[in-house]
């Protein structure tokens, strides 16, 4: 479903509305309007438009929208009014995100200052899906979302249970693969190879980034034992740092990949989904069961979890623990970068895609228990399925703020989380 | 290249409104971090409801004594929201959450569903005229040289450092009493302070609430200059600004935050103008000037790096205080 939002720039002096009638105001009063602009997200202006402006129920005033999109409804004084946008003047297509709110019940306008206000636009939800089949389409969402957030922050716990620390940075190291992979392979100035060959080379990519940092950074900061909180807000400077390097050199807008740009939704029966966000699904996942497999059963993986138990034990008997720091700090980097090419191929790549998901991150870490890499698995689907299956009720805007107080409620309840052990937090 | 523009316009921020707003932000994050060790990430939500209470009381038609009480206010009733569920958190526990508390916040205030309240994205604008209307310096220009500001700009810079002054005289009477002593205790065992017998999950909440209510005077008085509140100025970075202040004063200090913020926007404004002057002049050619935002942002974070790594005591702090404990 396409989002179609009314833009909302500085408000601009002097457009001429096509049509709009009010009650006269006193000459040499000052003037004011309820001002705004209605258009598409591709910034298609949406001409004649409906706007009514009421105050207690009594008629101020109305208008329409000019060929830019543009009204404004004068009104004779200061005050509070209704204002109200005529769904039935919408062209077919096109209606309110919300058709409850076709009437801003509570517009404030000051003497002598224009008042400009927002009418979203969402596309006309024509044919009715049952709610069971809507539900089951976003839970399939929540489940990609999930499982690129469980491979991203898969290496947020790691370095956590193998060093102690919260690691801000890692949000940088997801942005990282994911415009490795875009340099290599949509930037035009690059050698332009296709997705699936500059994906493994900017994941391992992302795993030399990883191991960089560890050496030159962190390795060292531990031998002069900085404290854990220190290392924390170094680690948010850090963040700060690469995030703006980044930005430097990638710019500000975001990009897409061009391969898997566009693609038909396939459907079986209600559910319906976009191939790529299907092979999305299978590749995390199986990626996931390829790193539960590698935990449990191989020599590493087995020291890992040991030096994550308990660092002087393990040590003691015999495993190398900077070789194990080591590996765990390259296996970060390589799963965050996937996990950004993989955010960078089902939405976009930007500059601060890592501080955006950081949070999420940190809500599924932390659901799942922060330390434990299942945990961080578990958890990454549990936020993605609640904050995608939220919108079911709730406007799509509240999704971060869902997995957000999902975060705080789990902090509140079970700061462990629910894989992690008791002794962790506090 | 301009020097001389470059030393007036670095100064001229080094004792400006937004020096005063970040000074005052810090005072109020000093205590949480300075003296009781909390690790608050979410300063800059403190400043949001400071500043969307104010302003919407303003909005509504308020005087500027009900706005302040209700940013005030609502800076409070954060501080116990946040600190009663969360303060027996460990400190990376509480960043998280603060963090993301701050971002709720955001978020909500961006949603067109609190429009009615908050008008969403766009904000709200237009609603000082009380606050300029106190101002008792005539039209003209004050200051020194080319240092000079026009008499509203005066007038909040009077306003905004006089509340630096006022709150950080507070900070210093309470830092010598008791209960600054106990925030101290806190900082550095707060074992040791519970097994004296003390309530530190009331102590830590009292000093959340008192630094956050400062803080939000930080974004009421922003508010009130530029007549203006929106949810994106309240950013996570923000508040990485305000520690960037905090550390390189010196954290614990009560002239810390003071110097701190004068230091930063001195050289954070100079940074920008040196920059701007130099492309501008072409004394600088392989950047241009859209660059330089990034750059000064990516100087803030190495700077962050470097402080913590090398001086996390800052001016005036003591490098002992700041490695006991968990540091």
């Amino acid at each position: 479903m396409a989002l179609l939002f009314v833009a909302g720039a500085a408000p601009a002096a002097g457009q001429e509305p096509s049509s709009a009638t009010s009650t006269t105001a006193p000459p040499g009063a000052p003037k004011q309007a309820i001002t705004g602009q209605i258009d598409t997200r591709d910034d298609e202006p949406i001409e004649g438009v409906r706007i009514i402006v009421r105050q207690d129920d009594e008629r101020v005033g109305s208008g329409r929208t000019d060929k830019d999109g543009n009204f404004s409804v004068p009104v004779p004084t200061g005050g509070v009014y209704q204002v109200t946008l005529d769904r039935d003047s919408l062209p077919d297509g096109v209606d309110l995100r919300d058709p409850d709110r076709s009437t801003l019940e509570r517009v404030v306008v000051r003497d002598g200052r224009d008042k400009r206000v927002l009418f979203p636009l969402g596309a006309d939800e024509g044919g009715s899906r049952s709610t069971g089949a809507r539900i089951l389409n976003l839970a399939i969402t929540g489940l990609k979302t999930g499982a690129i957030i469980a491979l991203a922050s898969l290496g947020l716990s790691l370095v956590f249970s193998i060093a102690g620390l919260v690691n801000f940075a890692h949000a940088e190291l997801v942005t990282f693969g994911a415009v490795v992979a875009f340099m290599l392979h949509g930037w035009s100035g690059g050698p332009g190879l296709p997705l699936l060959v500059a994906a493994p080379v900017a994941v391992v990519a992302g795993g030399a980034f990883g191991l960089t940092q560890e050496v030159a950074l962190w390795r060292p900061l531990r031998r002069r034992q900085t404290g854990r909180i220190a290392l924390l807000v170094i680690s948010i400077g850090l963040s700060l740092f690469v995030r703006h390097i980044i930005l430097l050199f990638f710019g500000p807008s975001p990009r897409t990949y061009p391969d898997f740009a566009v693609q038909q939704a396939i459907t079986a029966g209600p559910l319906s989904i976009v191939p790529k966000d299907l092979v999305i699904l299978v590749v995390a996942i199986a990626l996931l069961v390829v790193v539960g497999l590698f935990l449990q059963g191989t020599r590493i993986g087995t020291a890992m979890r040991a030096v994550a138990d308990n660092r002087d034990l393990a040590e003691s008997s015999g495993i190398d623990v900077q070789r194990v720091t080591l590996i765990t700090w390259v296996a970060a980097g390589a799963l965050a970068g996937l996990g950004g090419i993989l955010f960078g191929v089902t939405e976009a790549v930007v500059w601060d895609m890592g501080f955006t998901l950081l949070l999420l991150m940190f809500a599924g870490v932390i659901l799942g228990g922060l330390g434990t890499a299942y945990g961080a698995m578990v958890g990454g689907f549990v936020i993605g399925v609640t904050s995608e299956v939220s919108t079911f009720w709730l406007p799509v805007e509240f999704k971060l703020v869902v997995a957000l107080g999902l975060l705080i409620a789990v902090l509140l309840v079970r700061p462990q989380g629910i894989l992690g052990s008791p002794e962790r937090i506090g | 290249m301009d020097w001389g523009q470059v030393l007036v316009d670095a100064t001229k921020a080094g004792i400006g409104v937004s020096a005063a707003a970040y000074a005052l932000a810090a005072v109020g994050l000093n205590i949480h971090f300075g003296y009781t060790g909390l690790l608050n990430f979410g300063h800059v939500g403190f400043m949001l409801v400071g500043a969307y209470g104010a302003a919407t009381t303003l909005d509504a038609g308020g005087s500027l004594l009900l706005a302040l009480l209700v940013g005030s206010a609502a800076a409070a009733a954060l501080g116990l929201l946040l600190g009663v569920p969360t303060l027996r958190l460990r400190a990376d526990y509480l960043a998280i959450v603060t963090i993301a508390a701050a971002e709720i916040l955001r978020l909500l205030a961006r949603t067109q569903t609190l429009e009615p309240i908050t008008n969403g994205v766009l904000g709200i604008q237009g609603f000082a005229r009380p606050f300029d209307d106190l101002n008792p310096f005539p039209r003209g220009s004050y200051g020194i040289g080319e240092v000079a500001f026009s008499s509203g700009k005066t007038w909040a810079i009077v306003v905004g450092w006089t509340l630096v002054a006022l709150t950080s005289l507070l900070v210093l009477a309470l830092s010598h009493s008791p209960w600054g002593r106990v925030l101290r205790a806190i900082r550095e065992d707060e074992d040791a302070a519970r097994s004296l017998g003390k309530n530190t999950v009331g102590y830590k909440l009292q000093s959340l609430v008192l630094g956050g209510v400062i803080g939000s005077l930080a974004g009421i008085l922003l508010a009130l200059d530029r007549s203006a509140v929106a949810p994106d100025t309240y950013l996570p970075v923000l508040t990485f600004f305000v520690y960037v202040v905090v550390i390189s004063g010196g954290p614990g200090r009560v002239l810390g935050p003071i110097v701190g913020a004068v230091v930063f926007w001195f050289l954070y404004q100079g940074v920008d103008i040196a920059l701007r002057e130099a492309v501008r002049s072409d004394t600088i050619t392989f950047i241009d000037s859209a660059d330089i935002g990034a750059i000064q942002l990516s100087l803030v974070g190495l700077g962050l790096m470097l402080l913590m790594i090398y001086r996390p005591q800052g001016i005036f702090g003591s490098r002992e205080e700041m490695l006991v404990g968990e540091r």
